[in-house]
């Protein structure tokens, strides 16, 4: 069971060094979405430091979603899914080995770039790492609820916009403790009481999201 | 060992086939035939387990392979219309991952040996995805040289196969089926067999009987 | 056990329930009418004027009984579709469906009283408070199912994929209202939350009361008249259907 988990996880990476535009278009979108919005807003730096934290969160969110149509939509059209859904291996492990995969690749590098990123919005060291912090903590639970949505639209005409629409909404708690949380150390309140939310928020959803998506693989690939 | 009692599968609103029954033994092949949208690639799906059926029963061992499905995953081999191969991957890469979702133990050395059984001999190292459909197909189709599963549920298996392959692959069937394996296929071309028996369901007619 | 699964499987079938709902919608349509009237008199005429809020407040009895169903509706539709996915019914699924629009009109009519209450109230249309934002949410919800069922042609198919979205929705639905809340509390603004219950007139709850029975009987009455072109149209080409009067004609 685990070496199937490790076979999955170790062919998606794989599979992102070998096509690497794919990890670069979700980075990009992060950064440039990140970079616009003090060209709308303005370059006040105490207007762009109160603004940070959910900027950030909001351009992670659409970023992490962006990048779920290929989570699944490869796997589906050359017939992979299907086999990996009657090998005699479970399924939920090996979709958990999926979003592992697709975190590493997608989740990741907006946590590492975050500090960067963070320097053009003139946020205090001390609020670059619980922003570092909640987005380690939180992308994992984005990319596990986020293939929910992967796996029911799969295939379906209109799938990208489609799954904006199921998932943003489930993302919301996410957004609001991860935002929360920057901002409450930003503010002097102390954050740990929205990072414990988040920590929470993930161990529901590494419970729950791997059945819901295996349950939705299993209609979807009919 | 295999068995199918009043399946019934609907797509979209229409009944594809119902009342479906019959039943499969060791050292047998099933060829389905009809014609296109007759519900053979439908029939496969359910038998493997993809497709849930609106109403009756696909039993394997006596027990429902839906009550089983690790179990019954490691004794069925299922190629559908698609490969199952990434395109990114190379050959060789492509079948050690797919051999290790079966549970399979397969040393490199022996992946080589399948490949170049297949024919595919010095395209082992190459990304699947310059290959022609027939090689793409071969590499699928490799599994069942490695496959240590009883039941084998081929969809189309020699599409895209030149003449050679289809020979080899036929033997590769009549082989497994005298040492006591099933299969169930479906195809265009005749089946030849040289022990065994091949039985015969024609799907698509007013009444589906039984075999 | 197998026989059992029959017996559900007949007593949920379409044929049987085509003509009860037939028979059942007009008595739900009449008690709907009958207790919407009594409701909107006794909540316009009877009951007495806010002595802080004037008039105005009088929509509260449209708009606290339409958010109270737009909820109910959507925990009535994870019932059916988890009864779809355990018991693999055809009619839960088409319940499901049926009750979706309702649900969906139900939190747009609670978002737009709520609105209209709160110009007059706090002299915005909008406030971000914790209530009206998981509204939204939840309106946000119900868009996601009927967004996602139309999308899927193949009925049963969606029928499937909707249920396992409605229970992860309804699985969501505490965890969002609960985040909205403490999100609400941190950021505390201008808005005045609205203590209602306690300090209300009797006759203020009865009448509400009465329109929260009338909204009840009215989802009722539209999902069985939805029900039933439901299975009208996915059933066209069972024989049952075109042995019915109203088709034969």
């Amino acid at each position: 069971m685990f070496k199937a988990f490790y076979t999955v996880v170790m062919r998606d990476l794989l599979l992102a060094v070998r096509n690497r535009s794919d990890i670069l278009t979700t980075v990009f979108f992060f950064i440039i979405a990140i970079s616009l919005f003090p060209l709308g807003v303005g370059p006040e730096l105490n207007t762009l430091r109160e603004i940070a934290p959910g900027v950030f969160w909001v351009a992670a969110l659409l970023a992490s979603m962006l990048a779920l149509e290929r989570l699944f939509a490869i796997d589906y059209a050359d017939g992979t899914l299907e086999q990996m859904l009657i090998t005699p291996q479970p399924a939920t492990i090996l979709v958990l080995a999926k979003v592992l995969a697709h975190w590493l690749i997608t989740g990741v590098p907006l946590v590492l770039l975050s500090p960067l990123l963070g320097l053009q919005y003139d946020l205090s060291s001390e609020a670059i790492q619980v922003l570092m912090l909640t987005l380690f903590l939180g992308t994992p639970s984005l990319s596990l609820i986020g293939a929910i949505g992967a796996a029911l639209t799969l295939g379906l005409r209109g799938g990208g916009v489609l799954v904006s629409l199921l998932v943003l909404p489930l993302y919301i708690p996410v957004l609001i403790f991860g935002a929360g949380a920057v901002e409450a150390t930003v503010s002097g309140l102390g954050g740990a009481g929205h990072i414990s939310m988040l920590g929470a928020i993930f161990l529901l959803s590494l419970v729950l999201s791997p059945l819901a998506t295996v349950a939705a693989l299993r209609v979807s690939a009919e | 060992m295999l068995e199918v009692n009043n399946l019934e599968v609907i797509r979209g609103d229409r009944s594809l086939f119902s009342e479906l029954g019959f039943s499969l033994n060791t050292g047998e092949l099933l060829h389905l035939l009809g014609h296109n949208g007759s519900g053979k690639t439908t029939l496969l799906r359910t038998l493997c387990g993809l497709i849930k059926p609106s109403q009756g029963v696909v039993s394997w061992k006596g027990m429902n392979i839906r009550r089983q499905r690790d179990e019954f995953a490691l004794e069925m081999l299922f190629l559908g219309h698609l490969n199952g191969i990434k395109a990114d991957l190379t050959a060789v890469e492509n079948l050690r991952i797919l051999s290790r979702l079966d549970g399979l133990d397969v040393s490199d050395d022996e992946l080589w040996q399948v490949l170049e059984k297949m024919g595919l001999y010095g395209h082992e190292d190459l990304a699947v995805g310059v290959l022609s459909q027939g090689q793409k197909r071969r590499v699928s189709l490799a599994r069942l040289l490695l496959s240590k599963s009883p039941l084998w549920l081929l969809d189309e298996p020699f599409t895209a196969l030149d003449k050679a392959a289809v020979d080899f692959l036929q033997t590769v069937i009549a082989e497994h089926v005298e040492n006591d394996g099933m299969v169930i296929l479906t195809t265009h071309q005749d089946v030849g067999l040289t022990t065994g028996e091949v039985k015969q369901l024609r799907l698509g007619w007013k009444k589906d009987g039984d075999v | 056990m197998s026989s059992n699964r029959i017996n559900w499987f007949k007593y949920s079938s379409p044929a049987t329930f085509y003509p009860l709902a037939g028979k059942l919608a007009p008595w739900f349509t009449a008690i709907a009418v009958i207790l919407i009237m009594v409701g909107l008199y006794m909540g316009f005429f009877v009951a007495p004027t806010d002595y802080k809020q004037g008039e105005g407040y009088r929509i509260i009895f449209v708009h606290v009984p339409a958010s109270w169903m737009s909820m109910f509706i959507y925990l009535v539709m994870a019932f059916w579709a988890a009864m779809g996915l355990v018991f693999n019914t055809r009619m839960s699924g088409m319940m499901v469906q049926s009750l979706a629009p309702t649900g969906a009109m139900f939190t747009f009519l609670a978002l737009w009283t709520g609105a209209f209450w709160g110009k007059p109230m706090w002299g915005t249309w909008w406030v971000w408070d914790a209530r009206l934002t998981s509204e939204l949410i939840l309106f946000f919800l119900y868009i996601g199912y009927i967004a996602l069922h139309s999308s899927i042609d193949d009925n049963r198919r969606a029928d499937r994929a909707t249920a396992i979205l409605v229970l992860v929705g309804v699985v969501n639905i505490p965890i969002i209202y609960y985040s909205v809340q403490w999100w609400n509390t941190l950021h505390q603004g201008a808005s005045v939350s609205v203590k209602s219950g306690s300090s209300m007139a009797s006759v203020m709850l009865i009448s509400m009361l009465i329109m929260a029975f009338a909204f009840w009987a009215y989802t009722i009455a539209i999902s069985l008249a939805r029900v039933r072109s439901i299975i009208l149209e996915r059933e066209r080409d069972k024989q049952w259907v075109s042995e019915l009067p109203e088709i034969k004609q």
